[in-house]
């Protein structure tokens, strides 16, 4: 379960947001330049909201009035960023581990083979992510957030970077991913069409606001 | 060629100590130096940054004088080193790679900062995410990815370490066997008479070494370069 609520002023843009969800998978939908990676950016703790208050689980990760701000390497969120913004000196086996290593967690094989094989990534483990597509990057990116074991995963416009047949093979590794990891996850896009496909709450924002929330329903088009 | 006289050997081997010490010493200096101009805003960064590029722009003479004057034995801060310490410079080779780390420094924090800069932010932003604090962050991450750049700053500092003359020579003069290097010791063979053949034998070292560190860094750096980019 997350509740955040988030004011936040950048420049002469203002981010006033206030908005749950009970876990599974939830969409923040808007236009590009709504405040979605803003938002994202808060949650994950590498924005700081000027007021608000952000709990995860019953974990306070910020609180304006109670001065809490929980730096993001103690937040335990997966993050997903358009960009893959994956380690270019790594390989992708050391990518993948990377959230291990720096939280001081022991090998677990099962699971690194299972989400090996979930993203079907095995046969790149030994590349260096310079050499990997535009789309096994990203699945890559998704492994290395899932590896870490977070509470909650981010997923920030991770097709935007994709062509159109990219962004149709991406899917139905992301569905799997929502499926099998039954992880809370907040997934951001501009795209209605994926939204429709990956989440079952959506948040509709616009300049910087909540302006509606609910099903799919929310969804224009729909 | 080589037939090299046992003082002549002293002066190159004396160069290569100073030359690598200062470098050595100067690299943890120049690494933090380049990180907080590349990185951080304070106030008095520009204060700080002209301090930092001020050996390559003044006469290095009057560097070496700037260096007499604060770690000469009786100077304050020279004076206080020996006294608690027991490290003095003044006459000691020393003072040598004092004075070259001093006119290399420039060099390296140039060369590690444009490779801090061309790394992209937001990878330490998602090591964070992934549990790394912001030191792990800058060691596994920053580091690795500054790697060409602190080769080349190190190459640099001990190129300008091996042919500096001028502060060296006015701040702990040129005694055989303690602070002449080789470009000292070519200097003084060429006041000399008959000192020619001896000061092209050191010639013929200097441009052997120089040679080296160069093929040696281009070495490093291409390999550093194949490991980043994924051969």
């Amino acid at each position: 379960m997350l509740t955040c609520q988030a004011k936040k002023t950048l420049g002469t843009f203002t981010i006033d947001v206030a908005f749950d969800s009970a876990g599974g998978a939830a969409a923040l939908f808007g236009p590009s330049g709504s405040g979605k990676t803003s938002i994202i950016n808060m949650i994950a703790g590498l924005l700081r909201p000027d007021t608000g208050r952000i709990v995860l689980d019953g974990d306070v990760l910020f609180d304006a009035a109670a001065r809490i701000d929980v730096r993001p390497w103690r937040r335990k969120i997966g993050t997903v960023f358009q960009e893959d913004r994956l380690f270019p000196h790594l390989s992708v086996k050391h990518n993948l581990d990377y959230g291990r290593w720096m939280s001081g967690l022991a090998a677990d094989a099962k699971t690194f083979a299972h989400a090996v094989d979930l993203l079907d990534i095995g046969h790149l483990l030994v590349r260096r992510p310079g050499k990997l597509s535009g789309g096994e990057r990203q699945r890559v990116a998704f492994g290395r957030a899932l590896l870490m074991k977070p509470r909650l995963l981010l997923l920030d416009e991770p097709l935007a970077s994709l062509d159109a047949a990219r962004k149709a093979e991406i899917l139905p590794y992301l569905e799997r991913l929502r499926d099998d990891s039954r992880l809370p996850m907040i997934y951001v896009s501009h795209d209605a069409g994926e939204v429709a496909r990956i989440a079952r709450h959506v948040v509709r924002l616009e300049d910087g606001r909540v302006a509606e929330s609910g099903g799919t329903e929310v969804l224009p088009g729909s | 060629m080589l037939n090299l006289s046992p003082q002549e050997w002293t002066a190159v081997a004396l160069s290569l100590r100073i030359a690598v010490v200062s470098t050595i010493v100067a690299l943890p200096f120049g690494i933090a130096i380049a990180y907080v101009l590349a990185r951080k805003q304070f106030w008095g960064k520009s204060i700080l940054d002209a301090v930092v590029y001020l050996p390559l722009v003044l006469p290095p003479v009057v560097t070496g004088y700037l260096l007499l004057i604060v770690f000469g034995r009786r100077a304050p801060v020279g004076a206080f080193l020996d006294e608690h310490f027991g490290i003095v410079f003044s006459f000691r080779w020393t003072g040598a790679a004092l004075a070259c780390g001093i006119m290399a420094f420039p060099l390296m924090v140039r060369a590690i900062r444009l490779s801090i800069e061309a790394i992209d932010r937001r990878l330490e932003e998602a090591g964070m995410t992934l549990g790394a604090n912001p030191f792990w962050a800058f060691a596994s991450v920053t580091l690795p990815l500054m790697l060409p750049g602190i080769i080349a700053g190190m190459m640099l500092a001990f190129a300008r370490a091996l042919g500096e003359f001028g502060a060296t020579i006015t701040f702990v003069s040129n005694i055989p066997g303690e602070t002449q290097t080789i470009s000292a010791a070519i200097y003084t063979l060429t006041q000399v008479p008959g000192g020619d053949a001896a000061a092209l034998h050191l010639v013929v070292v200097s441009v052997i070494i120089s040679f080296s560190a160069l093929f040696a860094s281009e070495w490093m750096a291409r390999r550093a370069a194949a490991r980043l980019h994924g051969e």
